[in-house]
């Protein structure tokens, strides 16, 4: 349970890690570590060389501005939870954030290395898919930007090239007539969830459903986003909808089995809380129209 | 046979419980064993070892975080609390201490480093929590002899023994 040997490095400017990292191709970056170091103590994972990014105090904020919220590299899960601008802009960044393990890990844990780590049981991949977001990573020679559609490539697999680093997650702010909610069911509080699912719906100003969107993690091996607005087609979100909506999804999920669920009740997971999500943000969407009207 | 290896050392100055430490390790060192093998604080306990028992629990900057989930050579920057530094500067039992005995909140006491780092900083965050509350607080944290029911209970009695203490002169 301890590490195998690697060589390390702390470099003080973003320049500088990404130098490093171009000069080994067996190099891995070190943000909150809340992943990367059981990973190295199990020794799941021997790198030549970690590349320790929590030096570099540039990428450290979150900002909220009318379009959406940048989260930066360094910035930890707590951080982004506790911000109440963030809250405002996005409100299903809080609400996912406080199911993220315990508050214990989310004081070290960074949501881009949620990102990256592309753990299909994590919660903010799922967020970050489901709101079409997008993540800048940078390398040595270039930056460039990765829409969450492209950004998962496998089970804890993301589409990163060897050489870059994560710099910022962009979610985009939540869209007038929205509503959000996140639910998930773990075997014990803080755990990973057995099945999650966050949902985005839409009305219209006679509070009829437009839109109706959810992302599920723990389902499958990448975190999977489904359109479920053709159940909703008559506007209601009534139980029959409702019900219609989980069945719908479970034709794009393959709800896999592991020691803690079966695939069955994986299934039967998917259909409550699908039920569940999509009415809590309905409700969410109309309270929030209500209280813009007002 | 012992294998002879050439792993590079680090140095690197750790503050904790307001003591500087220049210690010189290996990178793959864990702040938890930097902690208990490099400076003999050996109050901080590791059970499991990869996040999810929180026995290895210390304040960074007044913060709980897992001593296991972090480098030594990475945790220079910080103050670090541990359970040794809980003490009030006279010897005498912080709140949390205090609570803790008076509420029968240990029994084989391997746990309770963990809780009493995370509960310090829980009650510093939220003065008067609620059972429900004093729950999430120790959620992070296993214990398998108490069944957790006085553990709550102390959170709660040092949250109030807290308070008292900010009011007395």
């Amino acid at each position: 349970m301890k590490p195998s040997p690697f060589e390390f490095l702390r470099p003080a400017t973003l320049a500088e890690a990404l130098e490093a990292l171009a000069g080994n191709p067996h190099a891995k970056v070190l943000a909150g570590g809340q992943s990367l170091i059981p990973l190295l103590s199990m020794r799941l994972a021997a790198p030549e060389m970690l590349v320790d990014i929590n030096g570099l105090d540039e990428l450290a904020y979150v900002r909220a501005s009318t379009d959406g919220v940048r989260v930066g590299a360094l910035a930890r899960h707590a951080e982004v939870q506790a911000d109440a601008d963030a809250e405002r802009v996005q409100p299903l960044l809080a609400q996912a954030l406080a199911l993220v393990a315990h508050p214990t890990i989310r004081n070290r844990g960074t949501t881009v290395g949620s990102i990256v780590h592309a753990d299909a049981s994590a919660e903010m991949p799922v967020v970050l898919s489901l709101l079409s977001g997008s993540l800048t990573v940078a390398s040595a020679a270039s930056t460039r930007t990765i829409p969450a559609s492209e950004l998962y490539a496998g089970p804890m697999e993301s589409t990163l090239q060897q050489g870059e680093i994560a710099t910022e997650a962009f979610f985009p702010a939540l869209a007038p007539g929205a509503g959000v909610a996140f639910d998930e069911i773990a075997r014990r509080h803080g755990d990973y969830a057995l099945c999650g699912v966050a949902a985005v719906v839409t009305v219209d100003d006679a509070r009829k459903v437009e839109s109706v969107r959810c992302g599920y993690l723990s389902v499958c091996e990448v975190p999977t986003v489904l359109d479920l607005s053709e159940v909703f087609a008559s506007g209601a979100v009534g139980d029959a909808a409702l019900a219609a909506a989980g069945e719908l999804a479970l034709g794009s999920l393959e709800p896999e089995a592991d020691i803690h669920a079966s695939a069955d009740y994986r299934a039967q997971l998917v259909r409550v809380l699908t039920a569940r999500v999509v009415r809590a943000a309905y409700d969410d969407a109309v309270d929030r129209s209500d209280r813009r009207v007002r | 046979m012992t294998e002879v290896t050439n792993e590079q050392a680090y140095e690197v100055r750790l503050r904790v419980n307001g003591v500087a430490y220049d210690v010189t390790v290996p990178a793959r060192r864990l702040l938890s064993d930097a902690l208990r093998h490099d400076l003999g604080l050996t109050g901080t306990h590791v059970g499991c070892e990869h996040g999810v028992c929180g026995a290895c629990t210390v304040l960074v900057d007044g913060r709980p975080m897992r001593s296991c989930l972090m480098l030594a050579v990475s945790a220079g920057d910080y103050e670090i609390t541990t359970v040794e530094g809980l003490t009030n500067a006279d010897g005498s039992l912080s709140p949390v201490q205090q609570a803790f005995k008076e509420c029968h909140g240990l029994q084989c006491g391997f746990c309770t480093p963990g809780f009493l780092t995370t509960i310090t900083a829980g009650i510093a965050e939220n003065p008067d929590p609620t059972r429900e509350e004093a729950r999430e607080m120790v959620s992070g944290n296993l214990c398998r002899c108490t069944g957790y029911q006085n553990i709550v209970e102390a959170v709660c009695v040092a949250a109030k023994l807290a308070r008292g203490a900010e009011v007395a002169p």
